[in-house]
């Protein structure tokens, strides 16, 4: 627990990191000062883009504790506002799901081989990057943890497929090798409760380890404290959940 | 993205963005989570030029009430200007 008497102090910085197919894209990390070591998370930033939001919460997480590290899932976009970029994504169809996985790949490993890490390394995202950080816990090796915040599609009909988007993510489940913490509103379109509630049903009949919290009153993006959908209370109550997970299960047999 | 609901189609006219007038060569339309609007989701038309890199942007966040009288107001005016004999007079 912090107490007002230690030190405190954060370096956060753009760096390059490799992503997928070993190409070079730009990354926000921030992190402690210190000697650590220290557990890592990986942030998948939502579909408004790598935006002044992801950066805040990749503050956040340094803040306290962790080796954060939030990747440009855009990065072959191509560079301009934050929301010129995103709206171009956006247009495309969203990014092609395996450079996704292999772009937060990538950032995991980085995390996990810096002096400074503690051997642990979750995931994070929300909207579309709940969906990317969710396939990314099941197709790679690289999580401890994941963190999917009302991740939209991650049950796909034959008909929402896409080149891009080929695999329900739902269809990788048997695949999720490290625990799962899911945050959900109940007023969301997407994911709906319906949705949630199938997802929640594949993770039992698989025997995975996960905990799902589905709030009243919230739908899409409550944590967004810029945006109408802000709801204070389970924003307050989602954080703190989130911070109980992590520090469970990447604080938990560290080097 | 959430919904994937989007649309891309080439156009021609000209659209007055950050940097002043350029030349425009499509339209992205899409219903999906807007920047701005005070809205989950929103019908987001972005008028844009691919070969100026994506800050080559005019955009605006619809309702989707708003964006279907918009539709319709548009074709209602073509057919007007049509019928004025006006189409095609460049």
């Amino acid at each position: 627990m912090y107490t007002t008497d230690q030190y405190e102090g954060v370096l956060a910085e753009t760096i390059s990191i490799i992503g997928h197919q070993g190409e070079t894209v730009y990354a926000y990390f921030a992190r402690p000062l210190g000697a650590g070591p220290f557990p890592g998370v990986v942030l998948a930033h939502h579909m408004p883009g790598w935006d002044e939001w992801y950066k805040e919460a990749t503050l956040r997480f340094a803040r306290q504790g962790y080796l954060a590290l939030c990747p440009n899932l855009y990065y072959r976009v191509g560079h301009g506002s934050p929301e010129d970029v995103a709206a171009k994504a956006r247009a495309q169809g969203g990014v092609d799901d395996d450079q996704a996985v292999g772009d937060l790949a990538g950032a995991g490993a980085f995390l996990r081989g810096l002096p400074l890490s503690n051997g642990k390394v979750g995931i994070f995202g929300t909207c579309s990057g709940g969906r990317h950080a969710y396939l990314a816990a099941c197709r790679t090796a690289a999580f401890d943890a994941v963190v999917d915040c009302w991740g939209g599609r991650v049950m796909m009909s034959d008909e929402e497929l896409t080149p891009r988007q080929p695999v329900s993510p739902l269809n990788y489940t048997q695949d999720l090798a490290c625990p799962l913490l899911g945050l959900f509103g109940e007023e969301d379109s997407s994911p709906t409760p319906e949705q949630v509630a199938l997802h929640e049903r594949e993770l039992k009949r698989l025997g995975k380890t996960y905990e799902f919290h589905m709030y009243p009153n919230a739908g899409h993006g409550f944590f967004y404290q810029h945006r109408p959908n802000y709801r204070q209370e389970q924003a307050v109550d989602g954080w703190n959940k989130l911070f109980t997970f992590l520090g469970k299960h990447l604080l938990a047999g560290a080097r | 993205m959430c919904s994937m609901i989007a649309e891309q189609i080439k156009i021609d006219g000209c659209g007055k963005g950050a940097g002043g007038w350029f030349d425009l060569r499509e339209a992205d339309v899409s219903y999906d989570h807007p920047f701005n609007a005070p809205f989950e989701h929103a019908l987001n038309i972005d008028f844009v030029n691919e070969s100026m890199g994506p800050g080559a942007r005019v955009a605006v966040e619809l309702s989707a009430e708003a964006a279907r009288e918009l539709a319709l107001t548009i074709l209602a005016t073509l057919d007007r200007a049509e019928a004025g004999g006006f189409l095609n007079k460049r």
